[in-house]
């Protein structure tokens, strides 16, 4: 009788389906990078590496947020535009020194992002729809405060810190990305919410009959997701030196992408946030290779053939995943 | 007792579901919980546990009154329910299933996982069930996952376990395994409501049972005073007055052809063994309780399921449809059994709604001839009888046998042969029934063969010539035309015949 209805644990390798695509991209990852390494002079060197991390954090930290939208089997598509609007209001704030400027921006993101989780919760709209809206409706805000032009930020105060200058020898950006990936992590994997909002996303009826907080969970993912856009926007003021109202064209997409290549899966219910992290950096690592590539001199790519090559490997990603986890179901 | 569900009433949108239904469950007792579709069962569940609020009515539990506005609320007090599909996070592991919304925490309010593995890992013990509960719910088969479910149960400290036809997907090995754990539950004087309807089961594993008809209570004793047929002549009830026998009066006539035949074919765990015949022109009937099988024979012989064994034959020629457009080519149409869901497309006006399955045959140089469809369509409202404003109006403002009409004339312009119909007046009003039936009976006169689902004994002792009764995914009778009667049919779905 004992263990009657044990089942055949299978040879394990992996508990579940994503982890092998995890694994696939931080190997796609390293490879890139060795070949980088291998290739360029100056790739490994302590300014590429830095500039890397200083412009790059800005879309690690929004494809945090997308990452948390995703698993709850939503989308946010406001992302890029929130950033936008919240560049705006933190280049305003900026006179009154950094820490208005960051919190502006900060809150910015955060009204965008509530406004989100309520209009899906509350009032049932589709997270694509509600979403593309919130995109528009941000843009909109953003020109409308800016006058249809950038916005410069104060130079007097330390805003512009937030985005240029380093901290114990690595950009602030980074720190900041940094800290809210360890955050992230400990908060999806070791964190009774964190697993809920795992559960939601592996079907809300059922998370719902088991007794979990289902609506207020998913407005609290949406408005994370906004914060973290609002933190890029900051950023990127801060970085460029002006808020840019028509910025973050497109960054939702690079965000679902980084997510999608982590492993994570559109309909929900999985997901890491070290593989999206991984996911963010090899496609920023994509770009990387190819400027490097130019500045050998032997051929030149125009940003938009970078934009074409860029789709190519994510595709090639996306189908070698599919091929992993098909055979980990096997 | 334990629970008291008294004078539970409710309605939606003025349609009611539950009057003056009452339940009641001692401690560390099993109790049965019958009825056929539509009888209660479900809303009254949904009612004690949360999901739905009752407009009157009176719940104690645990000698206290109760209004539950969640589920959550239910399962704060110790009531927990393990629904028909299981209703686990199929991509999150064993333990964190088993402890979901009640996590074991350390500092910083973090899962305490170790406590939360081992917990798990002991609870399931207790079932001799020895599994790695880091794995995803989704690797166990469905036994195992109830065990989950109940485990959950456990560690809710849960006072009643509400068990919603948790034997309808296990094989009889994994079902003697959920009844020792319902015998362990019971000794640790946990209380459980187990919504079946394999009257064998039943008889097995539950103290009383409660019988539901028509949202209403209409019986509650113990199992062992409850013989099987007094069980099934509660559920099945008395419809107001029996109909006009509009059957073949000596019309069973078996030097028919064959049409149709079915021979010990078998699908999944709810098809194991049907044999049956339906002849040219004749009604064939099959009858059974709810989950014996009926509408999954249907579904096989349509090609909607996959053929596990057994031989079906069309003309005596044998067939085996890998999907329902080659039973469609073939002759066979099917009206299924929930209109709503499968059959009508409510903003389509009755034109399109009739012509759906006809439109690839409806084609002239690749688009709709509209004079041929007008022409059809005006042909069946009058031949049916529809009662209608006009063709082009949208079918969800007729009343239920009008749809059901429509319905039928959308599968009778395909000029099939055989016609299988799932429960054909299903929430249509009395009179309308017997026209519907009327119109079956002519239509068979023209030669159509009819297999009709049926859980009405009215309706098959009123128009079937024989009558095909399933129990438990097996034909256990055939009850030609003279053998039909009210005790005979009973008793065969009670399966006291053979």
């Amino acid at each position: 009788m004992t263990s009657m209805l044990k089942t055949l644990s299978r040879p394990f390798v992996a508990k579940s389906s994503g982890d092998l695509a995890r694994l696939g991209v931080l190997l796609a990852l390293a490879g890139l990078i060795l070949f980088g390494a291998l290739r360029y002079d100056n790739f490994i060197s302590p300014f590429n590496i830095l500039s890397f991390l200083r412009y790059n954090s800005m879309f690690a930290l929004i494809a945090l947020g997308m990452a948390f939208v995703i698993i709850t089997g939503g989308i946010d598509l406001s992302v890029g535009g929130v950033a936008a609007m919240a560049s705006v209001v933190a280049a305003y704030l900026s006179l009154y020194g950094w820490f208005p400027g960051l919190a502006g921006g900060v809150l910015a993101g955060l009204v965008a992002g509530s406004i989100n989780g309520v209009i899906t919760t509350r009032l049932r709209i589709q997270p694509f729809i509600a979403t593309l809206a919130m995109m528009l409706a941000a843009y909109g805000t953003a020109l409308l405060l800016a006058n249809n032009q950038s916005v410069s930020v104060s130079y007097d105060t330390a805003f512009t810190m937030i985005g240029q200058d380093d901290f114990l020898g690595f950009p602030i950006p980074g720190w900041i990305a940094g800290f809210a990936y360890v955050l992230g992590w400990i908060f999806l994997e070791r964190h009774p919410a964190g697993r809920h909002v795992l559960a939601i996303g592996d079907g809300e009826a059922t998370a719902n009959l088991m007794g979990l907080k289902v609506e207020r969970t998913l407005f609290a993912v949406y408005a994370l997701s906004g914060v973290l856009a609002g933190l890029a926007g900051v950023i990127l003021a801060s970085q460029f030196g002006a808020g840019q109202p028509t910025e973050g064209v497109g960054w939702e997409l690079f965000a679902i992408a980084s997510v999608v290549v982590g492993g994570t899966l559109l309909t929900g219910g999985s997901g890491s946030v070290g593989a999206t992290l991984a996911g963010a950096l090899l496609l920023a690592m994509v770009f990387n290779i190819l400027n490097f590539e130019n500045g050998l001199g032997w051929i030149s790519l125009s940003a938009y053939w970078q934009s074409v090559i860029r789709g190519v490997f994510l595709l090639i990603v996306v189908v070698l995943q599919a091929g992993l986890m098909k055979k980990t179901e096997a | 007792m334990l629970l008291t569900m008294q004078d539970i009433s409710k309605a939606f949108s003025g349609v009611s579901a539950l009057r003056s239904a009452s339940l009641s469950i001692a401690e560390g007792e099993v109790m049965a919980l019958v009825g056929q579709n539509g009888a209660g069962k479900s809303t009254l569940i949904k009612i004690l546990t949360g999901v739905y609020q009752r407009d009157t009515g009176l719940i104690k539990f645990q000698d206290e009154d109760v209004v539950f506005a969640t589920p959550s609320a239910s399962q704060a007090k110790g009531i927990a329910t393990i629904y028909q599909e299981i209703n686990l996070a199929p991509q999150r592991s064993v333990a964190e299933n088993i402890y979901l919304s009640r996590e074991p925490r350390k500092f910083f309010g973090l899962l305490d996982r170790r406590a939360m593995r081992e917990g798990a890992a002991a609870v399931l013990k207790t079932f001799n069930l020895d599994i790695d509960v880091d794995m995803p719910v989704a690797h166990f088969n469905a036994a195992t996952r109830q065990m989950i479910a109940i485990a959950r149960a456990v560690t809710q400290k849960a006072k009643l376990v509400i068990m919603d036809e948790p034997t309808s997907s296990l094989d009889e090995r994994e079902v003697g395994i959920l009844f020792d754990t319902i015998r362990t539950l019971k000794k640790n004087g946990v209380s459980v409501l187990f919504i079946g309807h394999r009257l064998d089961e039943l008889y097995e594993i539950c103290d009383r049972v409660t019988i539901m008809r028509d949202g209403q209570t209409v019986a509650q004793s113990a199992m062992q005073d409850m013989p099987k047929m007094e069980l099934v002549r509660h559920m099945l009830g008395k419809e107001l007055a029996a109909f006009e026998a509009i059957a073949r009066d000596a019309g069973n006539d078996d030097s028919r052809p064959i049409r149709l035949s079915a021979e010990a074919v078998g699908s999944g765990v709810r098809v194991r063994d049907v044999s049956l015949t339906v002849r040219e022109g004749e009604i064939s009937g099959l009858a059974g309780l709810l989950g014996s099988g009926r509408t999954e024979t249907a579904r096989i012989v349509f090609g909607v399921d996959k053929l596990d064994k057994g031989k079906i034959r069309v003309d005596g020629k044998e067939r085996s449809y890998s999907e329902p457009a080659d039973a469609i080519a073939d002759g066979i149409g099917l009206v299924s059994e929930d209109r709503k869901i499968d059959g009508i497309v409510p903003d389509m006006s009755i034109r399109e709604n009739m012509t759906l399955a006809l439109l690839p045959k409806l084609k002239k140089a690749g688009i709709v001839d509209r004079a041929r469809q007008q022409e059809i369509v005006t042909r069946y409202i009058k031949a049916l009888g529809v009662k209608c404003a006009s063709p082009d109006q949208p079918i969800k403002e007729l009343s239920g046998g009008n749809q059901q009409k429509v319905l039928l004339a959308r599968w009778l312009c395909t000029d099939p042969r055989i016609l299988i119909i799932d429960e054909p007046t299903r929430g249509i009003d009395i009179g309308a029934k017997a026209e519907i039936l009327k119109l079956l009976r002519s239509l068979a006169d023209e030669g159509l063969s009819v297999l009709m689902i049926s859980s009405e004994l009215e309706e098959l002792l009123a128009a079937a010539d024989r009558v095909t009764v399933l129990s438990d995914g097996r034909s256990v009778a055939v009850l030609k035309r003279n053998e039909l009667s009210e005790t005979a049919l009973l008793s065969a779905m009670a399966h006291q015949v053979n």
